[in-house]
């Protein structure tokens, strides 16, 4: 229903992204700015889902040693431990802090990967062309977009752990690579989100690269 | 913008201005994930390369290990973890899966040991405290082996010498292991120099091999001649001289030890062969005592009963030790059909040599051959002699006898025989032996005879005694009673004479009374004669006044 509506494109106009203005596009509607405020105008982003699968991948690539790196190396008079997300998560459990092992697995675990899973769908379901269920992805996408910052949670854990905890003899916290690692994850899941334009949900295939 | 009435008018809405192509290259998005394939492709590489081998380690519980926690410590340097632990198939031992480092990779070789670090208190000593803080870990020693091994029994006990500890390792054998256990200490003068890190039984269980280590630079104080022996406990020694107390050390009293020492002059020698095997002596004396080099087996028979000889008792000469008592035997002599029991008896001629300041030349087997005939031929016979009357023992004595009948050795038995000399003792028995016989032989029972009539007489004689004593007593009493009477009157009249107012008395006193006088009438005359001595002729003078 909600496809049969006209669409910006299909009229020629086009919103320039830096000031709102509305301009219209002659021609192929290639290398244009805004006669307002002389932003670059696109009817869509430009090179949307191929930046999205960059960004992905990279995502991807690097949330495999996010997961296997250690986190944190905790030395103390008792002895050196190195702890990875996991690990981490099945010592809090253990311990009986399940629900701190709860929201560390589903803030560091769950959302990088479930972000990323529906990335991939979103992406794929637009270069498939599908037209279902336009309405329901645009909501997935709008809570990723809004998830995202929220896996920065480890990290943001580690780093104030790191800082505090600098007894020297006693007791030192090291940050891992994987730390760098998952905050390189979750920043690209972001960009992919951002690069990601979820008016493309409510386009047929062949609109894709206009 | 909207003009007028009905749809938006497109017309009014502002074109945009065209501009110079300045769009960055779509491709260039694809160096992020470029750039995330190579970082992870340099971390997975980094850790496929930084990954050590694996290895399974088995102990007999798992007390204190923990999978993913557990540290393998060289030096006290990380080199691996555990990261997993099973049961064995037959559940008789745990097995450890141990990752290693990449720096660990020669450390598994062939006679690479593995233990379990804990606190432990044992031998005096108390190691691992760390361990309690921290939780156990593995230790290892490097081996030098250059076979690669990935499976491995760990040992209950750390080993006491690690590989890397500079010494030497020697072999010693002992009759029985005393107090000698592995970690017992290794003593030279007084200081502590090594230890016992092995201590097994041999497989015939004749003997216990006992593996030890001297640390370095005290193994070059092992030579070929160093004694080694038990020197646990305290060495008492009691002589002319005093009591004298002899220890290593406060430890080895309470756990033992082992000492050694190298005979002066022979400190020169070179170092101990490394596979050289040391017997282990029971006592200091015993092992700095000069090696016997020759010996001589007599066989000796005795008469007397060999109750309280034993092997081991000592053979003297002249009350210095020159042997023992090697063997008591039994043989059946078929052409006498007497039974003999010969005493097999150790000699070491070099012990007396020794003595000697000057020194004696060793002889050649017919010298000495000849010289113990010799010496025989002067009387030189074996006795038995009792060492101990309290405790029966007895030992062997060789002196001369030249009263003895004369006697050879028969150098044609083996070992030759030696002739011998009824003891002491059997002396005194034939000496017992003809007092008794002697006794035996007195006329016991006539003499009792006589005694009795002698007896009888003397009873006889006692009769007339008493009766002569009555007839005394009729007779004599009474003539005696009236001769005291008389007696008594007869003092009683003396006794009145005598009193003061006898008259006797009263007529004594005129006399002395007349007397007394008559003598001053002769003093005057004397005393006038003395003054007027011509008054003798003159007549006495008138006094002038």
């Amino acid at each position: 229903m909600s496809n049969s509506a006209v669409t910006a494109s299909q009229l020629g106009l086009c919103l320039c992204h830096g000031c709102g203005g509305l301009s219209r596009l002659d021609g192929d509607g290639n290398d244009l700015c805004c006669r307002r405020c002389g932003a670059a105008l696109h009817l869509r982003k430009p090179d949307s889902i191929a930046r999205t699968w960059a960004f992905l991948i990279a995502a991807y690539i690097l949330y495999v040693p996010a997961n296997v790196l250690p986190m944190m190396r905790t030395g103390s008079l008792f002895g050196a431990q190195v702890d990875t997300i996991m690990s981490g998560v099945v010592y809090l459990w253990h311990s009986g802090s399940w629900h701190i092992a709860l929201v560390v697995f589903i803030a560091s675990i769950v959302v990088p990967l479930a972000k990323m899973f529906s990335l991939t769908y979103l992406l794929i379901s637009v270069q498939l062309g599908w037209t279902h269920r336009p309405m329901e992805r645009t909501r997935l996408y709008r809570i990723l977009e809004f998830v995202g910052p929220w896996s920065m949670l480890d990290v943001y854990v580690v780093m104030i752990l790191v800082a505090l905890v600098q007894l020297k003899g006693l007791a030192t916290i090291q940050p891992g690579l994987a730390v760098a690692a998952f905050g390189a994850v979750v920043a690209l899941t972001m960009f992919a989100a951002m690069a990601f334009d979820p008016r493309l949900l409510w386009e047929p295939k062949k609109d894709h690269h206009v | 913008m909207f003009e007028g009435s009905g749809g938006p008018d497109l017309t009014d809405i502002p074109s945009a201005v065209a501009q110079p192509k300045r769009r960055s290259s779509p491709q260039l998005v694809w160096l992020v994930p470029i750039v995330a394939v190579l970082i992870g492709g340099w971390l997975a590489v980094k850790t496929i390369l930084e990954k050590g081998p694996t290895a399974t380690i088995s102990f007999k519980t798992a007390e204190g290990l923990e999978a993913g926690k557990t540290k393998v410590k060289y030096k006290n340097v990380d080199v691996g973890e555990v990261r997993k632990i099973v049961l064995s198939e037959d559940h008789s031992e745990i097995i450890a899966t141990v990752e290693f480092e990449k720096q660990a990779e020669n450390f598994l070789v062939d006679d690479t040991r593995f233990w379990v670090v804990r606190a432990r208190a044992a031998g005096g000593q108390i190691s691992g405290l760390g361990t309690l803080f921290s939780g156990a870990f593995i230790g290892l020693d490097i081996g030098h082996s250059s076979t690669k091994r990935n499976e491995f029994t760990g040992l209950e006990i750390p080993p006491i010498v690690t590989g890397d500890q500079p010494g030497r390792h020697f072999i010693l054998r002992a009759d029985d292991s005393g107090s000698v256990d592995v970690g017992t200490a290794l003593f030279f003068r007084h200081t502590h120099v090594g230890t016992v890190v092995a201590h097994e039984l041999d497989q015939d269980g004749k003997g216990v091999t006992v593996k030890v280590f001297v640390n370095a630079p005290h193994d070059q104080y092992v030579n070929a001649n160093t004694r080694f022996w038990d020197a646990s406990g305290i060495d008492m020694t009691l002589d002319a001289s005093g009591v004298k107390v002899d220890t290593q050390s406060i430890l080895s009293i309470l756990l033992g030890g082992v000492a050694f020492e190298t005979p002066v002059g022979t400190e020169a020698l070179p170092e101990a062969d490394p596979d050289a095997v040391f017997h282990i002596y029971s006592s200091r004396a015993a092992a700095m005592k000069q090696p016997d080099r020759e010996m001589r087996v007599f066989a000796m028979y005795f008469s007397e009963p060999l109750r309280g000889l034993t092997v081991g008792a000592p053979v003297e000469v002249n009350g210095l030790l020159v042997g023992e008592v090697k063997n008591i035997g039994f043989k059946y002599d078929a052409r006498l059909q007497k039974p003999g029991f010969p005493v097999d008896v150790a000699v070491y001629p070099g012990r007396l040599r020794a003595l000697s300041p000057e020194g004696m030349p060793d002889p050649t087997p017919a010298e000495s051959k000849a010289r113990i005939d010799a010496l025989v031929e002067q009387g030189l016979r074996g006795q038995l002699k009792t060492g101990s009357l309290l405790t029966g023992q007895l030992y062997i004595a060789i002196d001369f006898f030249p009263s003895a009948a004369p006697a050879k050795i028969d150098w044609t038995k083996n070992p030759p025989v030696f002739p011998t000399q009824p003891g002491t003792m059997v002396e005194l028995q034939a000496t017992f032996m003809n007092i008794s016989k002697k006794l035996e032989n007195m006329p016991i029972e006539q003499i009792s005879a006589d005694l009795r009539q002698a007896l009888q007489s003397l009873n006889r004689t006692l009769v007339s005694a008493d009766q002569a004593v009555k007839r005394m007593d009729k007779d004599v009493a009474p003539a005696a009673k009236a001769t005291l009477e008389d007696a008594r009157r007869m003092l009683n009249t003396t006794e009145r004479m005598l009193a003061s107012d006898a008259p006797l008395q009263q007529d004594l006193r005129t006399s002395l009374r007349d007397l007394s006088r008559a003598s001053q009438s002769l003093r005057e005359l004397t005393d006038l004669l003395d003054r007027q001595p011509e008054s003798l002729i003159r007549g006495k003078k008138e006094s002038k006044r």
